[in-house]
């Protein structure tokens, strides 16, 4: 019988043990680190600035996505892109992190529905010589309407053929961004 | 436990003074009335034998009449002598005291069958065929047996599925040991090095119900290895290599036994692969190393004993690089790919996204024999399961894992069985249970399951009844009571759009601006129940008939996910809402035990009320693109199907064995297949044994699993920013059937006094097939391996 208590002991002892070591972590939350929430395009050139805006607080609910005017026919425009994790405060300012791990990211752009954008080209690159595109330029064409998406893929293949040239069909990788502005030229 | 021999029955036969008479018998296990094979009885001074046949029959023939002595003895048994008259009218009982002990379950028996349940189908895996496996997981070694396949994530990540049921349903017990290593989810293999395990045996349902009565699919039992009451010291190393993955494993044990009853074994195993390969590219990331060691030891006495435990597992795992993505158009790129897109030159090196995964289980054992009544057992076990999820992360975050979780179990649980019967015997026993789960945060990542402590209690009570040698009965209840206790975070868009704003606004404790932590807590009372018969009837056919109820309440991530599942590169969510599944099931098995030509068919119906599964409801828009998004939800379900197991001895040395496993599931409403069913299955072996040419035994195998032709559709449709195309990403359409061929080949031999050593070599795939299995969740990506050939080197010492 002695066995016996000992191992009502050992159990109550081990019960206390944990109950004392659960300690009150989970009552914090936790923001998501890697988030990416906001991603700001400012663009320069025409008439005016113009600045696009998508941003997403919270996956579960609808993205905003505000562009601030429309773009002058037949002008070159530079672009920048910034891109934030808004959960944390300060925000936390995530194109650092890209441009850091620049040869594992890069942008791709593409145009969609009709609008006449052409002519897109990098400005920065990584330490390989190959594209990144927090820089960018384009010209525009005539008055239209359409489409214009801004991808980031995380560690894509950058030799392969037609990607440092902005094509995206070959470059593999993951994911990050994928976000599209309605865009008007006029 | 303590064995009894008891050798009744025994009639004579007399005719007039004549040395003609014949004495007959039976020798059965005292506390059931079982069968024990290949006794040796003698018939002192007259160098009269007989062995008893697999009934546990016994004949002696031409006695005279007059005073003998019997002499009985079993392997496993201290010999006994008793004696006996001719003519003798009524029968001897002789009790013998078993050598070969095992200090655990008390359904566990001496001879070779160990029924767990006696009205169950129970299939089994024997030592021999453990070891041929040593390179191989838990979940691979469970699919030689018919019913059983495996759900996995590449070949590493292995999951037993039982009848087409799997995870939370299929109940393990490692060493009497219910193991508690986050088996909910579907990506997680058990922690269990299946190098430790002296037999492996599966039920097909919930009627054990002694180790739980939430085993909807059924039950796995890993077992020890026996140990024998004598001085001895004995080892066992086993050194395999396999040509894909280009790696191997080495396993050792030693055992020391004492006649005084104490004993101990300390066994370790390592095992280390770099990429495997299927016949045209290499699997990049998906190399494995694990290690795990075991110690095991205790006293055995008669009346009493006791059993310490402690064992290690960790295992890091790669998983295939191609499979992490990011969004619905990686997923269309990757499933409209005929080959993986990432695809490196192989490597040892296991990268990003891996899993590293650490199991402690320690165990106290003690158990009294209570004379004239049976045995008391308590058993308090503590497990520590760690697992580590590491994704492809930036800023430098690699390091640091996306999943952290902390899960600490504490069991409590006492047995008493009643055995003085041998016609009834009857067991019950009481289980606490204590759990808590932490999800550490310093991961940077929302937790994929919150912090919760939960309690559980329960209580159960088992019958068996041999009302003749023909008929037994068997039945049990179990009650359990599951207290759960969580802290859990919630995104207000979520709390809002899942109606939990008006279902629980109570229990919300802060308002953290875009999060809300909730306190969750559930109560869950389960009933579960068996009932059964066996008739055995024309001396070796046997009809078992079984019907189980199981309750489960739903696991932590069917009640909490809320969020992206990388590797499936899609959003799920659970529901707070859920309540417990109720499964009755059915199982008939009709068997031939003996002769050229035996068999077991094996038909069953399992009914699930309120069958907990997850299905797509649509899709939504990130910033890193749309994913899909699946839902938990319960629905009136039920799965049928049969399982065929045939052996044919052709010659004496030649066997022929095949198996057929068929299983479908529907949602009840509206006959939906249910996702995720085993396909229809046939595997057939020719054999060939030689005892004389060193034991030699050549396995020719051939496996032919069928294309499931029955599934939901889970297809979605998507824009694609890229093509400017809406596209339809086909997630549902099983790959085709395959046909593979393996090769086994053994042979002994003898080094020196009592060291032997046994050389195998296995090639899977022989013909280096590429194929793709519906039940590998990278099934989208890659093809399955290629050919592999393993070399096995064993040397028991």
């Amino acid at each position: 019988m002695k066995n016996l208590k000992f191992l009502a002991l050992f159990f109550t002892a081990t019960l206390v043990l944990v109950s004392c070591s659960s300690d009150d972590d989970g009552n914090e939350p936790i923001n998501e680190e890697e988030v990416i929430t906001t991603v700001r395009v400012a663009l320069t050139g025409g008439s005016s600035p113009i600045n696009l805006e998508w941003k997403q607080l919270d996956e579960s609910a609808a993205p905003t996505i505000t562009v601030s005017g429309t773009l002058d026919p037949n002008t070159t425009y530079t672009g920048v892109i910034t891109v934030l994790n808004e959960l944390e405060n300060p925000a936390d300012n995530i194109t650092e992190e890209i441009e850091e791990e620049a040869d594992e990211h890069q942008f791709f752009f593409l145009t969609g529905g009709g609008i006449t954008i052409s002519n897109l080209t990098y400005l920065d690159f990584d330490g390989d010589g190959n594209p990144l595109g927090l820089l960018f330029s384009f010209d525009t064409g005539e008055a239209s309407l359409g489409d214009f998406t801004i991808i980031l893929r995380h560690e894509p293949n950058k030799d392969a053929d037609g990607v440092s040239e902005g094509n995206i069909a070959n470059a593999g990788g993951d994911t990050d961004i994928e976000i599209t502005f309605p865009l008007e030229i006029q | 436990m303590r064995l009894f021999l008891i050798v009744f029955f025994i009639s004579i036969q007399s005719y007039s003074q004549n040395c003609n008479q014949t004495l007959t018998g039976r020798v059965v296990d005292f506390h059931d009335g079982s069968p024990l094979s290949g006794a040796v009885l003698i018939v002192a001074g007259l160098e009269k034998f007989a062995q008893t046949d697999l009934n546990g029959y016994f004949r002696v023939e031409n006695l005279c009449e007059g005073n003998y002595t019997l002499q009985v003895s079993h392997p496993e048994c201290d010999t006994k002598a008793i004696q006996f008259t001719i003519p003798n009218e009524g029968s001897l009982s002789i009790r013998l005291e078993h050598h070969l002990e095992e200090l655990d379950q008390v359904t566990v028996k001496g001879s070779a069958a160990i029924d767990y349940v006696a009205t169950q189908r129970e299939n089994r895996i024997e030592k021999e065929d453990i070891e041929n496996l040593s390179y191989a997981s838990l979940g691979d070694a469970l699919k030689m047996l018919s019913g059983v396949s495996s759900l996995n994530t590449g070949s590493t990540v292995v999951k037993p599925v039982i009848q087409g049921l799997h995870s939370s349903r299929v109940l393990i017990m490692n060493n009497g040991v219910r193991m508690q290593d986050q088996e909910w989810g579907v990506e997680h293999a058990p922690n269990v090095d299946l190098n430790t395990a002296g037999s492996i045996s599966v039920i097909k349902g919930a009627s054990a119900l002694q180790y739980g009565g939430d085993a909807v699919g059924g039950i796995v039992l890993v077992e020890p290895q026996r140990i024998i009451r004598k001085d001895s010291l004995f080892g066992r190393t086993v050194l395999t290599g396999s040509t894909n993955g280009r790696g191997g494993t080495l396993t050792s044990s030693f055992t020391k036994t004492k006649e005084s009853g104490w004993y101990g074994t300390l066994q370790g195993t390592l095992k280390r692969f770099g990429d495997f390969e299927t016949p045209d590219y290499v699997l990049s990331n998906t190399g494995q190393f694990e290690k795990a060691a075991a110690l095991r030891f205790g006293l055995n006495k008669f009346t009493y004993g006791f059993e310490g435990y402690y064992s290690f597992f960790n295992s890091e795992t790669g998983i295939l690089r191609a499979s992490h993505l990011g969004n619905a158009q990686d997923l269309f790129s990757a499933i409209n790919s005929d080959k993986p897109l990432v695809i490196n030159d192989f490597t040892y090196s296991i990268e990003n996204p891996k899993q590293d995964v650490t199991h402690h289980l320690a165990k106290a054992k003690f158990f009294k024999r209570i004379s004239n009544f049976g045995k008391l057992e308590m058993q308090y076990d503590f497990q520590f399961n760690n697992r580590l999820e590491f994704d492809i992360r930036r800023g430098g975050r690699g390091d640091k894992p996306a999943v952290d979780l902390e899960l600490t179990t504490h069991t409590l649980s006492t047995d008493l069985s009643y055995d003085a019967n041998s016609k009834f015997k009857a067991n019950g026993g009481l289980l606490v249970r204590y759990q808590n789960n932490f999800a550490n945060p310093d991961t940077g990542v929302r937790r994929l399951i919150p912090d919760y402590d939960k309690y559980d209690l329960g209580i159960y009570a088992l019958g068996k009844y041999a009302l003749n040698d023909q008929w037994k009965l068997e039945g049990g209840l179990r009650f359990d009571y599951n207290h759960l206790d969580a802290k859990k975070f919630y995104r207000k868009s979520l709390w809002e759009s899942r109606g939990y704003a008006n279902d629980f606004p109570e229990i919300i404790i802060e308002d953290f601006g875009t999060q809300l932590l909730t306190n969750p807590v559930f109560d869950f009372y389960n009933i579960s129940g068996t009932v059964g018969f066996s008739y055995s009837f024309l001396d070796d056919y046997e009809l078992l008939t079984n019907y189980s109820l199981a309750t489960r309440a739903p696991n932590p991530s069917e009640l909490f996910s809320e969020g992206l599942h990388h590797s499936a590169a899609r959003i799920e969510i659970g529901d707070l809402r859920f309540n417990q599944e109720v499964a009755h099931k059915i199982s008939v098995a009709l068997s031939k035990t003996s002769g050229k030509f035996q068999f077991t068919f094996n038909p069953f119906l399992n009914s699930i009320n309120d069958f907990l599964l997850i299905g797509p409801t649509g899709v939504e828009q990130t910033i890193r693109g749309n994913f899909q998004v699946w839902e938990y939800k319960q629905t009136d379900s039920y799965l049928l199907g049969f399982d065929l197991d045939a052996k044919i001895n052709l010659t004496e040395q030649f066997d022929y064995i095949t198996k057929f496993s068929f299983v479908k599931g529907y949602e009840r409403k509206d006959n939906i297949p249910l996702i995720s069913m085993p396909p229809a299955n046939l595997s057939s072996v020719i054999e060939y044994k030689n005892q004389r040419l060193n034991n030699l035994k050549l396995q020719l195998e051939s496996n032919y699993v069928f294309r499931q032709n029955e599934f939901p559709d889970t297809n979605f449709e998507v824009f694609l920013p890229i093509t400017e195309t809406t596209e339809i990403l086909d997630l549902s359409t099983p790959p085709e059937a395959y046909h593979l061929i393996n090769l086994n080949a053994d042979a002994d031999f003898n080094l020196f006094g009592e060291t032997d050593l046994s050389l195998g070599l296995t090639v899977n795939n022989l013909f280096n097939t590429s194929y793709r299995d519906y039940l590998n969740r990278l099934r989208f990506f890659a093809d399955d391996l290629g050919r592999n050939i393993v070399l096995r080197l064993k040397i028991n010492y």
